[in-house]
């Protein structure tokens, strides 16, 4: 009776603390579905530029976007499959999700030079956006100490290819 | 015939004793999590730098002008170190990631 109590008891405390934190705050889940969101979009950025793009600086940085993200993507996976967390899809990843479309439309009707300039000042916009949700919300947010670690290494990824970004914008002025 | 032959072996010889300079020694650099570790070394010209890249992306150690070397992910390159200087180095495809070489 007692032990039925307790556990009765424990399990009341989980169920409130696990609305409360949906109400107030973004769990774990989430925050992996977005990590993973931000990656793919600047996956199927990199693509488009990789499609469009006849510039050998600007055709090298796509690569390089492609191949570090797919990696650190498939990093991810592995890490949620580890933890047994499933990413959850969220109000912020549709938000991003649908911004990058709008954007690949916008992008999809330009072509040389233009396309060039529009796509790496787009690549600098992005990864600054990024790197301030991993800074401000997504990292202060995350509970587990493995995924707060991916996604303090995913920070540094992101400032690098921020400063590659930029470099690229300043070579084709 | 015979001759010929072991003056190649001689001069063989004589190359390798020439090839291996007095204690040149290895520094390994350790790379992970983005990060160049230790982030300083010193060196002396003759020595060999090794970057052991921990990360599951490739990484370059470049100094404009002076040298650029990829580091895949999970293995190790290296450079002969051949002039004296200070070499401000970092990383082509994560430019935030810097770090220096001293050669004495
Ligand atoms: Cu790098």
């Amino acid at each position: 009776m007692y032990a039925r109590l307790t556990s009765a008891l424990a399990l009341a405390c989980l169920i409130s603390g696990a609305s409360l934190a949906a109400g107030s705050k973004i769990t774990d889940p989430q925050i992996a579905h977005i990590a993973y969101t931000a990656g793919v979009i600047d996956i199927e950025a990199a693509k488009q530029a990789l499609k469009i793009s006849k510039d050998k600086e600007v055709l090298a940085f796509a690569n390089d976007m492609l191949r570090d993200h797919e990696v650190v993507n498939k990093q991810a996976l592995d890490l949620v499959k580890k933890l047994k967390v499933k990413p959850e899809d969220n109000d912020t990843s549709r938000s991003l999700t649908k911004a990058a479309t709008q954007e690949r439309e916008k992008l999809a009707k330009l072509s040389g030079a233009d396309f060039d300039k529009a796509y790496v000042a787009n690549e600098v916009a992005y990864h600054k956006q990024v790197n301030g949700a991993l800074e401000t919300l997504l990292i202060p947010s995350a509970k587990n100490a493995d995924l707060k670690d991916l996604l303090e290494t995913g920070l540094k990824l992101f400032q690098g290819h921020q400063q590659h970004a930029e470099h690229v914008a300043a070579m084709m002025k | 015939m015979i001759s010929k032959l072991r003056l190649g072996a001689i001069g063989a010889l004589a190359l390798m004793l020439a090839g291996s300079p007095a204690r040149a020694g290895t520094i390994r650099v350790t790379i992970e999590k983005l990060v160049f570790s230790p982030a300083e070394i010193s060196a002396a010209v003759g020595d060999v730098i090794e970057w052991q890249n921990k990360d599951v992306m490739a990484h370059t150690a470049t100094a404009k002008g002076d040298f650029d070397i990829v580091i895949p992910p999970g293995k190790t390159a290296a450079l002969t170190v051949t002039k004296a200087g200070t070499f401000a180095y970092f990383c082509r495809f994560h430019p935030n990631m810097k770090a220096r070489l001293q050669v004495r």
